[in-house]
């Protein structure tokens, strides 16, 4: 017996929408990301919930390779944050801002 | 919303297993929520970093919850073992671990706008899970979820044989993104020994010299 599918989806919404705020709200390029995995976590609830859901295993084949590319993604990200923060010390996001031209 | 609420009245009953289902459910929610406003609220990185560890395991919890064994497994490993561990990395090698000054900020104001974008979504979001017909009934793998056999098992089945060019495209990104990170993160080659033997003779920079644990050279 498990709880209801739609308790999890609204949990999983909530928490996107936590995660969403964060990126538009916070300046640190870091915490920004940190939010960005926040958002990928609730979706692969959402991918969980609709694969137990509609008993289909597709939803946990799709979390297993949302994980190898959230792997990859936040390598090269983070690559990306060391190399703008050797340039400038304590870059916020707003700093970024060399094509405004 | 209303409609998850009235599952909620009927399904809690006094039935033992269904109220540790709403228990597991309750905890698991509860953590992965903390932790989610402590990664945007808290204002040191580290602590956020740490809150999103309490995220990843209470979702892990909730995958072990919904049979998902394997990824409820990987979620902690590769998550938290991992990709958190690199967080914490980086913020300990760039020194970023200060608070996040509340200096006057040009988009200050924008803050309610990003908050009310947020909500607008959430809401979208919450009307989206209740439109119950949107499932086609096309299977997205061979394998049905409550079938025989382990959830690791059919996790692998599936990934080998219906997935396996995915999985192996897979490899490739893996491999394209440890090259991408060593390109980026390297200093360039205009920059190679001659440089480093500049820096190593010049004073130390602003940047060096106001970071703090910097050993005066």
């Amino acid at each position: 017996m498990t709880v209801p599918g739609p308790w999890y989806l609204v949990l999983a919404a909530v928490l996107f929408s936590v995660g969403a705020t964060g990126l538009l709200v916070r300046r640190n390029i870091l915490v920004m990301y940190m939010c960005i995995e926040l958002m990928l976590n609730s979706v692969n609830l959402t991918f969980v919930t609709f694969a137990r859901m509609l008993n289909d295993l597709g939803g946990q084949d799709s979390v297993f390779f949302v994980l190898v590319v959230a792997a990859a993604e936040v390598v090269v990200g983070l690559g990306i944050i060391v190399a703008i923060y050797r340039r400038r010390s304590g870059a916020t996001a707003d700093d970024v801002s060399s094509l405004k031209g | 919303m209303l409609l998850a609420a009235s599952n909620a009245a009927s399904t809690s009953g006094a039935d033992l297993a269904n109220a540790s289902a709403w228990a597991v459910y309750a905890v698991g929610a509860t953590i992965s929520m903390l932790g989610a406003f402590g990664v945007v609220l808290l204002r040191n990185p580290v602590h956020c970093a740490l809150s999103l560890v309490m995220t990843i395991f209470g979702i892990a919890l909730l995958f072990i919850d919904e049979s998902a064994d394997f990824l409820a497994a990987v979620q902690i490993i590769v998550y938290g073992g991992a990709i958190v561990i690199l967080f914490l990395f980086v913020i300990m090698l760039l020194g970023v671990d200060r608070r996040e000054p509340r200096r006057q900020d040009k988009m200050r104001g924008l803050t309610p706008v990003a908050i009310v974008v947020s909500l607008v979504a959430l809401i979208s979001l919450l009307v989206l899970t209740q439109v119950r017909f949107w499932a086609t009934g096309a299977k997205a793998s061979t394998e049905a979820l409550n079938g025989p056999g382990e959830n690791v098992q059919k996790l692998g089945q599936s990934i080998f044989t219906a997935y396996l060019l995915p999985f192996e495209m897979t490899s490739a990104l893996l491999v394209i993104a440890v090259v991408a990170a060593v390109v980026l993160v390297r200093r360039g080659p205009q920059s190679g020994p001659e440089t480093q033997r500049k820096t190593a003779a010049r004073p130390p920079t602003s940047q060096e010299s106001h970071r703090p644990g910097t050993p005066v050279r």
